[in-house]
C-alpha cells in the first residue's frame, strides 16, 4: 500500500518541513508495508528532487513547469498522482497550502482527513491517529473510516530521519487542464534574506512588558545572535509597536520552534495557544504569577528591559567559547 | 449579490477543557459559547463590504450547523449586523458532514461570496471551507488577509510563506479568511441586539450524509515540568544550562 506525499517547494527549494513529511511518510510506509512517493509541482532541479531520497522517498514525481498555487488545478494534479501510484495514504504539511489542498482532495477521493496530526498512527486498521484540538489544550484520537486516508502533519511534530536512500526521479505529466485554474495572480511580494517566523528554530518574542516599540533593539540583537526570528504578542501588534506579521498566538501565527524566548509577555491563554508547541520555552516577566511561567521551562522574574543586556552578553560569551 | 458567512459555535477561548463519557465527549457544562474568532472577523468584513455603497451587496446571511442550543450564537451574529440566519439542525459531525450540509444550503440559495474562518478554535480542522468549495466545484482561496471589491470584482491578498500574493477570483467562490481580513471584530450595539430578535432565523433539516472520520477519544496533555525560576543575578547559570543541558542555543 503506497504512500504519497505532496512536497511543496519555495522558489525551487524544499525546506526542513518537506524532509519531515517524507520521514513521517516512510514510517507509515513501513507500517503498511508500502513505498513512499513524493509529488513535486513546479520547477525544481534534479539535485533538489534527489534529496528527498535521503529521507525515505523511493520515487519522486515532478511536473516540472507549472504555475502558482491554484487549489482546484493542484487538486487535479494530486488526484492524477494518487491514481498513478494507487496511494492509500496521502500526506500534506499542516500549513495553509497543505490544508487547502488536503480538504479539497478529501472530497474528491471521498477519503477521510485528519488534520494537524502529531504522531504516527496508533494503528492502520482501523486507522487511528492523534491530533491536537482546542488550540493545543487537548488531543483527540481520530478514526478514519475510509480505505484511503488523508493526513496533514503538524509542523515540527515528528522530526527528520535520514535513511541514506535514493529516489528514482520521474517527469510526471498529470494530463490536467490548466484552464481549471480560476484564480488570477496579480502580484507577489516576497521578503528575502529574512528567516521566516514559522520556519525559525529560535524565536525571540516581546510583549507589553517591553513598554514601547522603541525598545526592540535588544530583541533584534538577540534574535540575530541566535539566528532566530522575531515575534510579538497581540497587544504589541494592536498598539502598532510591531507589524501584525509578527503576532504569534491563537489568531496570529502558530509556531513550534526549538526555543521560544518570551520577554514581557504575561502568557494569556490565546498567546500560549500559538506557542505551546515550542520544544523549549524561556520566559522573562516581572510578575512571578504570570501564566507564561506555567508554560515555560526556564524563567526569570524581572524586568525584561533590565535582564536583556546581561542575557545578551552572557549568550554572546557562551557562544564564543 | 449575497454573502454567506459560515459560523462555528465554539467554547470561549479561555474555557478550561474537560471531557466526559470516558473521554469521548467534550464537557459542555458551564461553557460560554462564542462565534469562532475567525468567523467573527469574516462577518465583520462582510458587513463592511455591504455598508460601502459602491459594492453591489444586498444581503449578508450567516449559517451554522448545530442543535437549537447554537441559536444564541446566531442571534449574536444577527446583532452584529447579518440580515438573516440559517441553522442546519444536526449535531455537527466531522468536517465532511458539516461541509456537505452547508453545500446543500448553498446549492438552493443565491450566494456569490461564501466565507469561512481559517479554522475553528475547537477541533482545529481547517477543512470545512476547502471541502465546501470542492463539493460545490467553486474556486477557493485560503489564508485571505484582505478582501476588497473593485467594480464588482473581488480582489484578495493572501499570506504566503514570507510574503503576500494579490489575486482575483471569479464569483461565486469560497474564501477562507484569517487575521487581517478585519482589524477588530465588530461588537453588537444595543440597537443591533434589539433588532436581532426580529430578524429571520430559519431552521432547515439536515441531509443524510455519512461522516468520513470520527473522534474515538480525547485526552489532556501531560502537565509540563514546573518552570525552573532563575534569579536575575544568576543569568550566567541560565545561559549555561540553555547551552549545555537543554542544548537549545
Amino acid at each position: 500500500m503506497s504512500v504519497l506525499v505532496y512536497t511543496e517547494n519555495w522558489d525551487g527549494k524544499f525546506k526542513k518541513l518537506s524532509y519531515e513529511l517524507i520521514s513521517y511518510a516512510s514510517r507509515i510506509g513501513e507500517m503498511l508495508g508500502g513505498s513512499v512517493t513524493a509529488l513535486s509541482i513546479g520547477k525544481v532541479g534534479d539535485d533538489e528532487l534527489s534529496k528527498l531520497g535521503n529521507y525515505g522517498a523511493s520515487r519522486v514525481l515532478s511536473t516540472g513547469g507549472g504555475g502558482t498555487l491554484d487549489n482546484q488545478l493542484f487538486t487535479d494534479i494530486i488526484t492524477a498522482a494518487v491514481q498513478k501510484t494507487e496511494a492509500k495514504v496521502i500526506i500534506f504539511s499542516n500549513n495553509n497550502t497543505g490544508k487547502a489542498l488536503a480538504s479539497r482532495l478529501s472530497v474528491r477521493l471521498k477519503a477521510g482527513m485528519a488534520s494537524g496530526v502529531t504522531a504516527v498512527p496508533e494503528s492502520t486498521d482501523p486507522f487511528l491517529v492523534e491530533k491536537k484540538v482546542f488550540s493545543g489544550k487537548a488531543f483527540a484520537k481520530v478514526k478514519v473510516l475510509t480505505d484511503t486516508v488523508i493526513l496533514t502533519l503538524a509542523q515540527n511534530a515528528f522530526g527528520i530521519i535520514e535513511t541514506g536512500g535514493t529516489a528514482s526521479l520521474e517527469a510526471f505529466d498529470p494530463g490536467t487542464d490548466p484552464s481549471h485554474a480560476k484564480t488570477i495572480i496579480r502580484d507577489v511580494q516576497k521578503q528575502t534574506g529574512k528567516i521566516l517566523l514559522t520556519d525559525a528554530e529560535v524565536v525571540v518574542s516581546g510583549g507589553r512588558g517591553m513598554k514601547s516599540g522603541d525598545n526592540w533593539q535588544p530583541l533584534e540583537e538577540l534574535a540575530e545572535i541566535l539566528g532566530g526570528a522575531l515575534a510579538c504578542s497581540r497587544p504589541v501588534s494592536d498598539e502598532g509597536w510591531r507589524s501584525h506579521d509578527e503576532h504569534t498566538g491563537q489568531t496570529g501565527k502558530i509556531i513550534a520552534p526549538d526555543l521560544y524566548m518570551a520577554f514581557g509577555i504575561s502568557g494569556a491563554i490565546q498567546h500560549l495557544a500559538g506557542v505551546s508547541s515550542s520544544k523549549f520555552i524561556v520566559a522573562v516577566n516581572s510578575d512571578k504569577d504570570a501564566p507564561i511561567f506555567e508554560a515555560a521551562d526556564y524563567g526569570i522574574v524581572g524586568d525584561a528591559l533590565k535582564v536583556l543586556p546581561e542575557l545578551i552578553s552572557e549568550i554572546k560569551a557562551a557562544k564564543a567559547q | 449579490m449575497n454573502i454567506l458567512v459560515c459560523i462555528s459555535n465554539v467554547p470561549d477561548t479561555t474555557t478550561k477543557i474537560r471531557f466526559v463519557n470516558e473521554d469521548t465527549a467534550f464537557d459542555a457544562n458551564g461553557v460560554q459559547w462564542i462565534i469562532n474568532p475567525w468567523d467573527e472577523l469574516a462577518l465583520t468584513r462582510a458587513m463592511e463590504l455591504k455598508e460601502d455603497p459602491s459594492n453591489p451587496i444586498e444581503k449578508v446571511s450567516v449559517l451554522t450547523v448545530g442543535p437549537a442550543a447554537c441559536e444564541p450564537t446566531l442571534r449574536k451574529a444577527l446583532a452584529i449586523g447579518a440580515d438573516d440566519a440559517i441553522r442546519i439542525d444536526a449535531e455537527a459531525g466531522d468536517a465532511y458532514f458539516v461541509a456537505s450540509q452547508i453545500a446543500e444550503v448553498v446549492r438552493k440559495g443565491d450566494f456569490s461570496i461564501i466565507l469561512n474562518g481559517i479554522e475553528s478554535s475547537d477541533y482545529n480542522g481547517s477543512a470545512v471551507g476547502g471541502m465546501l468549495s470542492e463539493l460545490l466545484d467553486m474556486p477557493s482561496v485560503s489564508a485571505i488577509s484582505s478582501l476588497r471589491m473593485e467594480n464588482a470584482v473581488v480582489m484578495i491578498s493572501r499570506d504566503i510563506d514570507g510574503g503576500r500574493e494579490e489575486l482575483s477570483v471569479p464569483l461565486p467562490f469560497v474564501g477562507i479568511v484569517q487575521k487581517g481580513i478585519a482589524q477588530e471584530p465588530r461588537i453588537a450595539a444595543m440597537r443591533g441586539i434589539m433588532m436581532a430578535r426580529k430578524k429571520p432565523l430559519q431552521v432547515v433539516p439536515a441531509t443524510d450524509v455519512a461522516p468520513l472520520t470520527e473522534t474515538a477519544e480525547f485526552s489532556l496533555p501531560t502537565p509540563r515540568e514546573p518552570c525552573r525560576i532563575f534569579d536575575a543575578e544568576n543569568i550566567k547559570e541560565l545561559v549555561n544550562l540553555l547551552q549545555n543541558e537543554a542544548k537549545v542555543i
